[in-house]
């Protein structure tokens, strides 16, 4: 499998008036597993969506692969078609799964390959099928997602991204909507994609998850990125009294 | 019994007519009420204000007065039509910003996730809106559409004064005629119902047909 890179350089990103993300730096590396922590509003989603630019970047660089992305020239933004072109490496997980209802499980599978790739029907029903395979659903083609559980439709949402072929992946969140006996069968599906060699920049608050399968770990506070480090460095041995606070916090609230 | 004779004819062409209005009038409005909601959701805006402007102004305004300005006016400015054609356009026109009106909030009940998924694998705009905004937002749209639809078939009725031959125009030549107003008003009545009726069960057996998969079974 080809896998991205991604370098972000002090990219700044305003809402109105208010300061979403501030200078913030972090190198991706390919195939490997980076995870994104922080505090609720602290950017995590906002990073995330800058980089397959849904949210639009008002200074410094995102760059997959050395190609710069959403401009041509910093403050020209690209044209739609290129845009198009650059989001088609790139596959999108988000928290709400965003499965289109009014289809199958298949056919939300094989929308994207036959409107955006331009395969025959017949062609991205197979893709599809194998994609809906790998995350375990292969008998669920048939089902539209009002009869998948939260499980199986963000498994679905999975397939959706890799039957694209992308050479990296975004991850919103995509246990948090989850009921808790569901996040593990979503967790494997993704631990397998990071075996795979993918390329995978996960937004969490699944820390177990950070802590195994991750290769590095982003810690963000307030748009700020506050540091970058091996799972074990953030969690055993954080140089930072903001990540322990969180870290604190964290473990306050899920012990019992 | 040969008032039956005399006028059923006549009264069954006249709702024929009114039928043949109401199903054109709907489509053709759905129709222009459709590529508004799209502009005003896509267009620039300068183009939204006119289009604002277009709404405000056939919303405000009696369908009566429209007809009279379609019909009687528009010879003045070279658009000449007879009154069936003149009452079809009249109707378009006049169901078009309530149907737009519609459609934009049915789009907007479509969850913006899922046209931001469509976005990240790379789908264009107009693949978008044909496989995944008009579905969808359609769905939403439909209960309000059978019912904008109900009340067209009433205005219908307006057609008469223009002379286009529907049931209200046979109706009154009718009551005109022999001065039966109870029995012709009661058939008046009596056809509208069994339309208006036909209507809304269609409209509720497409509406389970559609949403069927789109309802999680609890
Ligand atoms: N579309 C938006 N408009 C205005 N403010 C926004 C928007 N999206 C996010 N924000 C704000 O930006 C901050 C970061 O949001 P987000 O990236 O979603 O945080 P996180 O994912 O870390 O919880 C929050 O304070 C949020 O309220
Ligand atoms: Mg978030």
């Amino acid at each position: 499998m080809q896998a991205s890179s991604v370098e972000i350089s002090k990219v700044n990103k305003f809402y109105g008036p208010f300061h979403a993300l501030k200078d913030v730096d972090l190198s991706i590396p390919p195939g490997k597993v980076t995870c994104l922590i922080g505090p609720s509003g602290s950017g995590k989603s906002t990073l995330l969506r800058c980089i397959n630019f849904l949210e639009e970047y008002d200074s410094g660089e995102v760059r997959i692969d050395g190609k710069l992305m959403g401009y041509d020239a910093p403050g020209r933004k690209m044209s739609g078609k290129k845009l198009r072109q650059m989001r088609r490496g790139v596959g999108m997980v988000f928290q709400q799964f965003n499965l289109w209802p009014h289809m199958t499980a298949l056919q939300n599978v094989a929308e994207g390959l036959i409107r955006v790739r331009g395969l025959p029907k017949s062609e991205a029903e197979a893709r599809a099928t194998d994609a809906l395979r790998k995350v375990g659903l292969a008998d669920k083609t048939g089902n539209h997602p009002a009869r998948l559980s939260g499980g199986q439709q963000q498994r679905v949402a999975i397939a959706r991204a890799i039957a694209m072929e992308p050479q990296l992946m975004l991850f919103d969140e995509p246990t948090s909507a989850l009921d808790p006996e569901l996040v593990g069968e979503v967790l494997n599906v993704m631990k397998t994609l990071a075996s795979e060699g993918m390329t995978m920049v996960v937004v969490t608050h699944e820390m177990g998850f950070a802590a195994h399968v991750a290769d590095q770990v982003a810690f963000m506070e307030k748009g700020e990125l506050v540091a970058v480090d091996s799972p074990q460095g953030i969690f055993h041995a954080p140089k930072d009294e903001r990540i322990w606070n969180f870290l604190r916090t964290y473990r306050e609230r899920n012990a019992f | 019994m040969d008032l039956v004779s005399q006028y059923g004819p006549a009264l069954l062409r006249g709702f024929g007519i009114t039928v043949i209005c109401w199903i054109l009038g709907t489509i053709f409005g759905m129709a222009l009420g459709l590529v508004i909601a799209l502009i005003q959701r896509y267009a620039p805006r300068p183009v939204r204000w006119l289009i604002q402007i277009y709404i405000e102004v056939i919303r405000g305004t009696p369908f009566l007065v429209q007809l009279f300005v379609l019909y009687y006016g528009g010879p003045l400015i070279g658009l000449r039509l007879d009154a069936l054609p003149a009452g079809l356009l009249g109707l378009t026109i006049y169901g078009s910003p309530y149907f737009a009106e519609i459609f934009r909030s049915g789009f907007r009940a479509v969850a913006h996730g899922q046209i931001e998924a469509a976005r990240a694998i790379g789908m264009t705009e107009p693949t978008i809106i044909r496989r995944i905004l008009l579905p969808l937002g359609l769905v939403s749209a439909l209960p309000a559409l059978v019912n904008f639809s109900i009340i067209l078939t009433k205005e219908t009725v307006i057609l008469s004064i223009i002379t286009v031959p529907e049931l209200m125009y046979q109706v009154s030549r009718m009551s005109a005629e022999t001065f039966r107003y109870v029995e012709a008003n009661l058939v008046l009545a009596l056809f509208f119902w069994a339309l208006v009726e036909t209507i809304s069960r269609l409209g509720r057996r497409l509406e389970a047909r559609i949403t069927q998969h789109l309802i999680e079974r609890t």
